[in-house]
C-alpha cells in the first residue's frame, strides 16, 4: 500500500501546489517551484516503485472498479509521468526568470501546474472516461496558457486551440458512448477482455482516432499546431510542444495496442503510417521554409509526430522481441524529441528576449551575444536530426532496421527525405546564427534561464542516447493487460 | 401512428442524439464565425448526452442505470467551462487592439 501512494503523489502535488498558488498569490512562483521540484522527486519514485513492485493499479478511496477513479501504473506510465515530471521542471525553472511581473506569475502558475497535474494523471488513468477528464483539464489549460501571450495572434491561436481540442474531445466522448452501450464498463482492461469484432467497435475505435489525430496535429489535421505553438510564450511552448502532443500519441498507443488490439489491422495502421509520412515530408518541407525560428520548431513537431506514427505499420507486422525493441525505440524516439523540442522552445525564448526577434534570416551573431543559448540550438538540432549519440538517432535506427527487415522499404525513403530535410532546416538556422558581426555587446543572461535549457538538451543528445538500455529494462514491466 | 409506436423510443432517443452529434460536428467543421463554432460544438455535446441519457435506459420497471447519468452530469459541467472559456477569449480577441 505504502508503494501504490507514489502513483497519488505524482498527480496531488502538483494539483496541490495549482489550489495554492491560487490562494497565495504573492508566492505563486515559489509554489509552482517547489512543487515541480516535489513532483519530479516522486516520479523517479514511481519508476522506482513499478520497477521493483511491478505494476500498480489503485482503486481510489476504496470504490469497486467501473464504479470509482482507478489508477494504472506500468514501466510505460511511469516512463511518460517522468518525461513530463522532468520537462515541466525544467520549464518551471526557467520560467521563474522569463515572467518580469508579479501579474503574469499569478496568472501562469496555477494554470501551469494544472497543465502538469493533468498531463501525470492522463499516464496514469485506469479507464477511459477518467481519460476523457483528463484530456479536457489538458485542454482547457493549455489554450489558457497559450493565451497568456496576450497578443492578439496568441488570442486567436488560443481559441483555435481551445476549439480543436474540444472537438477532439466529444469524437472521443462519443465513443466512450458507443463502448459503454455496448459492454456496460469504462475499464480499459474490461472492455479489452469483451471487445468484439464489430460495427459498433469499429465506429468507436474510428471516432476515438479521429479525435485524437485532432489532438497530436496528425496530418491532415496539423493545422492549429504551428500558430498555438508558436504564438505562446517560451515555457508554454516548450510544454505544448514536447507533452501535450505526446499524452495524445500516448493515449493512441495504448488504445491500438491494447484496448483495441482485436480490431486493429496492418491495413489500417498503414493508413496511419503513410499519413505519418506526409507530415514528416511536409513538417520538415515547411520548417526549411520557415522564416520565424518558433514557428520552425512548430513545423518540425508535426514532422517529430509523423515518424512517431511511423512505427505502427512495422510493429503490426513485428513479432517477439524484435517487436519489443521496436516498441522501446518509438517510445525513445518521443522521450528524445519531448526533450529536445522543449530545450528548443527555450533557447528560442533566451534569443526572442535578447535579440528582441527570433526571425532566422537576421540571427548573424547570435553565437557572438548568446554563446550558450545557441550551443543550446545546436544539441537540440542534433537530437531533431537523430545524429549520434542522440535518442532520436537509436529511434531511428531501429525503424530504419524493422523497415528492412519487414521488407516494407518504402518508410525508408521517407525517413531518409526527412532527416535530409531535417539537416537542412537545422543547418540553415546555424549557419544565420554564425554569422559573424563586427562588434556585439554580450547582454547578462540568467543562469536559471539558459542552464535548464541546456540540461534538457544534454538530456536529449546524451542522456537518452547513452543511457538507453534502461529504457528497455523499464519497459519490460509494461502489463499485459490493458492499462490506460 | 401504431407503426411508431412500435418503435423502441431507447432507439429514438440514440438516433436523435447521433444527429445532433452529427449536425454539431458539420457545423464545427463549416463555420468560420467563432460564435457558430462554440454553438455547434455545445449542439454536439447535446447530442453525446442525449444518447448516454438513452444508454442509461434499463427497461420499464428498472431504475436507470446511474453511471451514464454522472458522465452527462461531468460532461456537462466540463461544457459549460470549457464554453466559459472560448467566449471570454473571444470577447478578449475583439478588445485586443494590436493587429
Amino acid at each position: 500500500m505504502y508503494e501504490a501512494a507514489s502513483v497519488v503523489w505524482v498527480i496531488s502535488l502538483p494539483l496541490l501546489g495549482a489550489l495554492l498558488a491560487t490562494v497565495w498569490r504573492q508566492h505563486a512562483a515559489t509554489i509552482g517551484w517547489v512543487s515541480s521540484v516535489l513532483t519530479a522527486g516522486c516520479a523517479i519514485w514511481l519508476l522506482w516503485v513499478v520497477q521493483h513492485a511491478g505494476v500498480q493499479e489503485l482503486a481510489l478511496g476504496g470504490w469497486e472498479i467501473g464504479l470509482g477513479i482507478s489508477l494504472y501504473a506500468d514501466g510505460l506510465a511511469a516512463v511518460m509521468v517522468l518525461m513530463s515530471s522532468l520537462v515541466v521542471l525544467g520549464c518551471s525553472m526557467y520560467a521563474r526568470q522569463y515572467f518580469r511581473t508579479q501579474r503574469q506569475h499569478e496568472l501562469f502558475w496555477p494554470l501551469w501546474l494544472l497543465l502538469a497535474t493533468a498531463l501525470n494523471a492522463l499516464f496514469l488513468a485506469g479507464d477511459l472516461f477518467n481519460v476523457y477528464v483528463t484530456l479536457e483539464l489538458l485542454g482547457i489549460s493549455a489554450s489558457a496558457l497559450t493565451a497568456l501571450g496576450a497578443k492578439r495572434a496568441a488570442l486567436r491561436a488560443a481559441l483555435r486551440y481551445l476549439v480543436v481540442g474540444l472537438l477532439g474531445s466529444m469524437l472521443y466522448l462519443m465513443a466512450i458512448t458507443l463502448l459503454y452501450a455496448a459492454y456496460g464498463t469504462l475499464n480499459a482492461v474490461q472492455i479489452a477482455e469483451a471487445l468484439q469484432v464489430n460495427p459498433l467497435g469499429w465506429a468507436a475505435l474510428l471516432l476515438m482516432l479521429a479525435g485524437l489525430a485532432l489532438k497530436m496535429a496528425l496530418f491532415p489535421l496539423h493545422f492549429w499546431l504551428p500558430p498555438a505553438h508558436s504564438n505562446a510564450p517560451a515555457p508554454v511552448s516548450a510544454a505544448l510542444s514536447a507533452l501535450v502532443v505526446k499524452a495524445a500519441f500516448y493515449l493512441v498507443v495504448r488504445l491500438w495496442f491494447e484496448v483495441f488490439a482485436p480490431l486493429t489491422t496492418p491495413l489500417l495502421a498503414n493508413v496511419l503510417g503513410a499519413l505519418g509520412a506526409m507530415a514528416v515530408l511536409w513538417g520538415s518541407w515547411s520548417a526549411l521554409r520557415a522564416e520565424r525560428l518558433k514557428l520552425l520548431a512548430a513545423y518540425s513537431s508535426v514532422a517529430q509526430l509523423g515518424y512517431l506514427v511511423m512505427f505502427f505499420p512495422l510493429l503490426m507486422v513485428l513479432e517477439g522481441e524484435a517487436r519489443q525493441w521496436l516498441f522501446g525505440a518509438m517510445v525513445l524516439f518521443a522521450l528524445s524529441h519531448a526533450f529536445a523540442k522543449s530545450a528548443l522552445f527555450l533557447a528560442a525564448g533566451i534569443l526572442l528576449r535578447y535579440a528582441g526577434h527570433d526571425r532566422i534570416r537576421e540571427l548573424s551573431g547570435t553565437t557572438q551575444f548568446l554563446p550558450l543559448t545557441t550551443f543550446v540550438i545546436a544539441l537540440a538540432g542534433i537530437a531533431l536530426v537523430g545524429l549520434p549519440p542522440s535518442g532520436a538517432f537509436l529511434g531511428k535506427w531501429y525503424l530504419l532496421d524493422a523497415a528492412f527487415q519487414t521488407g516494407q522499404w518504402w518508410w525508408v525513403l521517407v525517413l531518409v527525405a526527412g532527416s535530409l530535410l531535417a539537416t537542412a532546416y537545422v543547418f540553415r538556422l546555424l549557419g544565420h546564427a554564425f554569422g559573424h558581426l563586427p562588434a556585439v555587446k554580450r547582454p547578462f543572461v540568467a543562469a536559471t534561464q539558459e542552464i535548464p535549457a541546456l540540461a534538457l538538451a544534454l538530456m536529449a543528445t546524451f542522456g537518452l542516447g547513452l543511457g538507453a538500455m534502461s529504457l528497455w529494462s523499464w519497459l519490460a514491466h509494461t502489463g499485459t493487460g490493458a492499462g490506460l | 401512428m401504431a407503426g411508431l409506436s412500435a418503435i423502441n423510443p431507447q432507439f429514438l432517443y440514440v438516433c436523435a442524439g447521433i444527429f445532433l452529434f452529427a449536425i454539431g460536428l458539420w457545423g464545427t467543421w463549416l463555420h468560420a464565425h467563432y460564435v457558430r463554432k462554440i454553438i455547434s460544438l455545445n449542439v454536439m455535446g447535446a447530442g453525446v448526452f442525449l444518447t448516454l441519457i438513452a444508454v442509461a435506459y434499463r427497461g420499464e420497471n428498472l431504475p436507470p442505470d446511474p453511471v451514464p447519468h454522472a458522465l452527462v452530469l461531468t460532461g456537462i459541467v466540463v461544457a459549460v467551462s470549457a464554453t466559459a472559456l472560448a467566449l471570454v477569449i473571444i470577447r478578449r480577441l475583439e478588445d485586443a487592439t494590436d493587429v
